[in-house]
């Protein structure tokens, strides 16, 4: 009985969510569309208007559609949205699904690995932070947070590339160029496909172009992370459940990880939805400080080709991305937290 | 003292709890002494902010890092001023239980009324399988009136009356043999209140449960308990057998503690003028002579002793002497206008 | 009693427990030196943002440290000391200029939106939520890249497109303070008395919102920095003829870092790192000072003076002075 109730909560929960990500979705294509649209001249023109003649200009404008009034351009790409068929690009006619394909599995790889990172230094950091209030830790812990944030990725990345030409560590990649080219893409993840080979030294090869960039971009945003999770965990210490365990006699060990620490997590887990968002805008930096082939730096790529379709497509999906982590991110706590589920 | 024939199970002695601020010290607590004995009720009444609260945490060592704690807090002849936290920590809950004034937020929303149950048996008795943890769960639970198909429900899925139940159950489970009861009605109805009420008494009657119980309301201390001490300031000003007291208050400020009480009979509202005192720069010698209708002149001047009233109980005002140490000219009564400047410096 | 009042906005400082205050005080040190930098750039750097030849002498290409150009030279042949000054002055610019438009147009469109709510408050929230989400990198890139045609390269779109990333987080802060403080009884009763609504919005919302205001334009404006450097970094930054920038000065010495040449990016990189961490510590300080919940109080136990005289008797029975007489007195 109990079950059930607490299961069609969760189910009208997640229903209302998902409608409450809609409106989201709009506004940001909405937003992407308009941006793109503020820029002077057409996409074709920007992109080709010096190599090709006026009439193929013409011509290419009429095939995208370029000619038509602003409103059905808008329907159209509210359509392509819908049917994930984002367009080509102009100067290099690719897809932006398959940019998304090759691009984005490299851009997914890094930031799963970087996410990794921040967990194992910013949670136990945070942690003992919050836990030991003014002693050594929690010193030493705001001023790691506050000194790591000031990093720009670009610049940790430069040092720690001084570091790794010392010892002949790869700083530029996904992997040599040698296992690169042995390399069946089976899901486009090096780290999986190698495995999947049972290639032992070019695994070894991924991890090694992996960790770098990973590392680095995970300690920027390890900081934030602390300070979020020792700033919850100082409120929840003083919780009124907090003192009525300790009432009960429960020892000081249990009480931080039962009670202290558990309902800390719950507003940490939900802004840790809006760090993906810093996340992504960090891994287009680190991209390019690594000559990492994801899909950030196939962005600035674009940018500077003024390739507006290709831009509009990737900028178009790493919104869509952003929505869906933070619609993940709720359903994550609604499990987490019982109470989300009656709200 | 009190015609008692056992040691009373709690004896508290001279405790004083100041609060660190960085600036001057709190007194929250400052020279309070009183005992209970087994199976006794002692209501503690006063004023918001006059530090009752802090004395029931007193009592169980849980004060925050700040506080300074000196005195004697004796349960069962084992002094716990000074001792060992872990110490203290063990006798929290199967000797010391503790229930709060706000039911709703004393429940880990995360956690299952089940997992609190668990973690409170297998915290004290750890000896206890699941299945015995789970029996005496449901029997505490029983006790206070919960169905046991809400034993795997969460805290959001409680009123506040059944929280405030499942607290007292919480507490209970771990059979203390003292239970301070801060304020456990004030956020609760009347009927609600009327039923916890029952709960504790029965407590007593069943268990010989000691029961320290800390309100502002003269009403729920007339009804439930054997002796009453009231609270100003910091200090307890009069101390004795509820029904004496009430019939026959010494103190001033139970006189208009009382007078300031609503009832049936009620024709005007009494209240006391002023303000309770600042417990960093309290009132020097009697902390409640700018309040006092009665004060006199030595009230400004000297703190009072504590003497026996007629009527038994104990009291810390000049009124009632002793007459030996008042100066000459000291039952003179106190100009306000004195005590008005005298409060501005 | 005067000298008190005197000092109370002070107190949270002092009440702040040693580190807290420390941390502050290293920010206004930090921070003071910077607009020192900046605001005496061109009587403190040896060479001008762009020069790369003095006397006639060209300056070397990558050149290492030495007497005359103590940080050495970049691949541009750019003097690197010169460079880290000059990017101070550009860095404070941009920062003011977007602190400046953030808050003029995130704090009105917030007291607004929380004060007026009904359907305008909740479709500004959702666009202000939608554009919070959004990868702030990529909002300021796109935005610059837009405005590079008709304003160039320079410090106001560099401004601007930061704006644009800190217009949401105002708007959010500001609204939830006014919807929080609209329902406080003190409004509720300035309402009751038939306060016209400019007053009750300028003289018990505003003032009140503002508060909050300082603390959240510092950190931002820490946080503006590293977006200005992202956008040099990715190009999309200011022009290095235009204004010397850190960012744009840590891309181009991305690859001498593989070559061991560490002195074109470690400067710049350093000084980015000391200015946002001189900004973040001013900010936390301010918050500190603003949100007493997160402040640390003093933990230490106040002093007891010591009881004299025995005790354990049943002062009552003897009528003698009741434990406590001889306590000590408050001043």
């Amino acid at each position: 009985m109990k079950e059930s109730s607490g299961s069609s909560g969760l189910r009208t929960y997640v229903l209302t969510r998902l409608a409450l990500a809609l409106p989201t979705v709009l506004i940001l294509l909405t937003v992407v569309f308009l941006l793109m649209r503020v820029a002077p001249g057409d996409p074709i023109t920007a992109a080709l208007g010096a190599r090709l003649p006026a009439k193929e200009l013409e011509k290419r404008k009429e095939e995208a559609g370029y000619d038509k009034p602003i409103i059905s351009q808008y329907g159209e790409y509210l359509g392509q949205v819908v049917t994930l068929d984002l367009g080509e690009s102009v100067t290099d006619n690719r897809s932006v699904t398959s940019i998304l394909a090759e691009n984005g599995s490299a851009t997914l790889e890094l930031t799963v690995a970087a996410f990794m990172i921040t967990l194992l230094v910013g949670v136990p950091l945070g942690l003992m932070a919050g836990r030991y209030r003014d002693g050594p830790w929690d010193v030493g812990g705001r001023l790691y947070g506050i000194i790591i944030y000031a990093f720009p990725v670009f610049f940790l990345g430069f040092l720690f590339q001084l570091l790794a030409s010392q010892f002949g560590w790869p700083t530029s990649g996904r992997a040599s160029p040698l296992v690169e080219y042995d390399l069946d893409s089976i899901t486009n993840f090096y780290v999986i496909d190698t495995l999947l080979q049972g290639d032992w030294s070019a695994f070894w090869d991924v991890l090694q172009h992996l960790f770098l960039p990973a590392f680095v971009l995970g300690l920027t945003i390890s900081g934030v992370l602390i300070r979020l999770i020792r700033v919850n965990l100082l409120q929840t210490m003083r919780g009124d459940y907090v003192e009525a365990a300790r009432a009960r006699g429960v020892s000081e060990r249990r009480v931080v990880i039962n009670h202290a620490f558990r309902n800390a997590m719950v507003p940490v887990v939900t802004v840790a939805g809006l760090q993906f968002a810093i996340l992504l805008g960090g891994a287009v930096l680190t991209e390019e400080t690594f000559n990492w082939p994801g899909i950030g730096s196939e962005l600035v790529r674009y940018l500077n080709q003024r390739d507006y379709i290709a831009v509009q497509g990737i900028v178009t999906v790493f919104a869509v991305a952003v929505v869906i982590v933070s619609l993940l991110i709720d359903l994550v706590n609604a499990f987490i937290d019982p109470r989300v589920r009656y709200r | 003292m009190s015609a008692h024939e056992d040691d009373p199970i709690l004896d508290v002695r001279d405790l004083r709890v100041w609060y660190g601020t960085g600036g001057d010290p709190v007194r929250a607590v400052d020279g309070v002494s009183f005992q209970i004995g087994r199976g006794e009720t002692l209501g503690l009444v006063g004023e918001s902010g006059c530090g009752k609260s802090t004395l029931g945490r007193g009592v169980l060592g849980l004060l925050p890092d700040a506080a300074a704690v000196t005195g004697s807090v004796r349960f069962d002849g084992r002094e716990l001023v000074g001792a060992p936290a872990a110490e203290v920590r063990d006798l929290r809950g199967p000797e010391l239980g503790l229930i709060f004034q706000e039911p709703m937020t004393r429940l880990d929303p995360l956690q299952t009324i089940e997992a609190h149950f668990r973690e409170a048996l297998n915290t004290h008795r750890p000896e206890l399988g699941k299945e015995e943890v789970r029996r005496r769960s449901l029997e505490a639970l029983a006790g206070m009136g919960i169905p046991r198909t809400r034993f795997g429900q969460y805290p959001h899925e409680f009123s506040g009356g059944m929280r405030q139940r499942i607290m007292i159950a919480l507490a209970l489970v771990l059979e203390p043999k003292v239970l301070v009861a801060d304020e456990p009605t004030t956020a609760l109805d009347v009927i609600v209140e009327a039923q916890i009420l029952g709960i504790l008494a029965d407590l007593r009657r069943n268990f010989d449960t000691a029961i320290l119980l800390v309100t502002h309301n003269l009403g729920i201390v007339a009804e439930a308990c054997n002796r009453v001490a009231v609270m100003y300031a910091g200090e307890i000003v009069e101390e004795g057998d509820a029904r004496e007291l009430f019939a026959e208050p010494a103190h001033p400020y139970t006189r208009e503690l009382l007078r300031a009480t609503i009832s049936l009979e009620t024709t005007g509202l009494n209240y006391i003028p002023g303000a309770p005192p600042s417990l960093i720069d309290p009132p020097p010698a009697c902390r409640f002579h700018p309040r006092c209708p009665s004060a006199m002149r030595v009230c400004a001047d000297l703190h009072p002793i504590e003497v026996r009233a007629p009527a038994g109980q104990r009291v810390s005002c000049w009124l009632h002497g002793p007459e030996g140490q008042i100066p000459a000219g000291g039952r003179e009564p106190l100009e306000r206008r004195e005590f008005a400047e005298a409060e501005e410096a | 009693m005067r000298q008190r009042r005197l000092s109370r906005w002070l107190a949270p400082l002092r009440e702040t427990t040693g580190v807290s205050r420390w941390m502050f005080w290293a920010g206004v040190v930090i921070v003071a030196f910077f607009v020192v930098l900046a605001v005496f750039a061109p009587l403190l750097a040896p060479y001008g943002f762009d020069q790369v030849s003095d006397a006639g002498v060209r300056f070397p290409k990558q050149g290492s440290p030495d007497g005359t150009h103590p940080f050495g030279t970049t691949v541009g042949n750019y003097d690197v000391l010169s460079r880290v000054i000059w990017g101070a002055r550009t860095a404070i610019e941009v920062v003011v200029l977007a602190v400046v438009f953030s808050l003029a147009i995130g704090v009105p469109l917030g007291l607004f939106s929380g004060y007026v709510g009904g359907r305008a408050d909740r479709v500004l929230v959702l666009i202000m939520d939608a554009l919070f989400a959004f990868p702030y990198i990529l909002l300021a890139i796109v935005i610059a890249f837009l405005l590079s045609d008709k304003l160039g390269q320079g410090v106001v779109t560099a401004a601007v497109a930061i704006t644009a990333v800190y217009v949401p987080q105002y708007f959010r802060v500001v609204r939830n303070h006014v919807i929080s403080v609209r329902e406080e009884p003190y409004v509720d009763a300035a309402r009751a008395l038939g306060a016209p609504r400019r007053t009750i919005v300028s003289r018990y919302v505003l003032q009140n919102v503002i508060q909050s205001v300082p603390a959240l334009a510092t950190l931002n404006a820490a946080d503006a920095i590293l977006t200005l450097a992202a956008l040099g970094f990715l190009g999309y930054g200011i022009q290095p003829t235009d204004a010397a920038e850190w960012g744009y000065d840590l891309q181009r010495a991305i690859d001498d870092a593989g070559a061991g040449i560490w002195w074109t990016g470690l400067f710049p990189g350093l000084a980015i790192v000391a200015l946002v961490t001189g900004f973040t510590l001013l900010g936390e300080g301010l918050n500190d000072v603003i949100n007493p919940l997160i402040r640390a109080r003093s933990t230490a136990k106040p002093e007891m003076p010591g009881r004299t005289g025995g005790e354990g008797e049943e002062a009552i029975l003897s009528l003698d002075p009741a434990p406590g007489t001889d306590r000590p007195r408050g001043p």
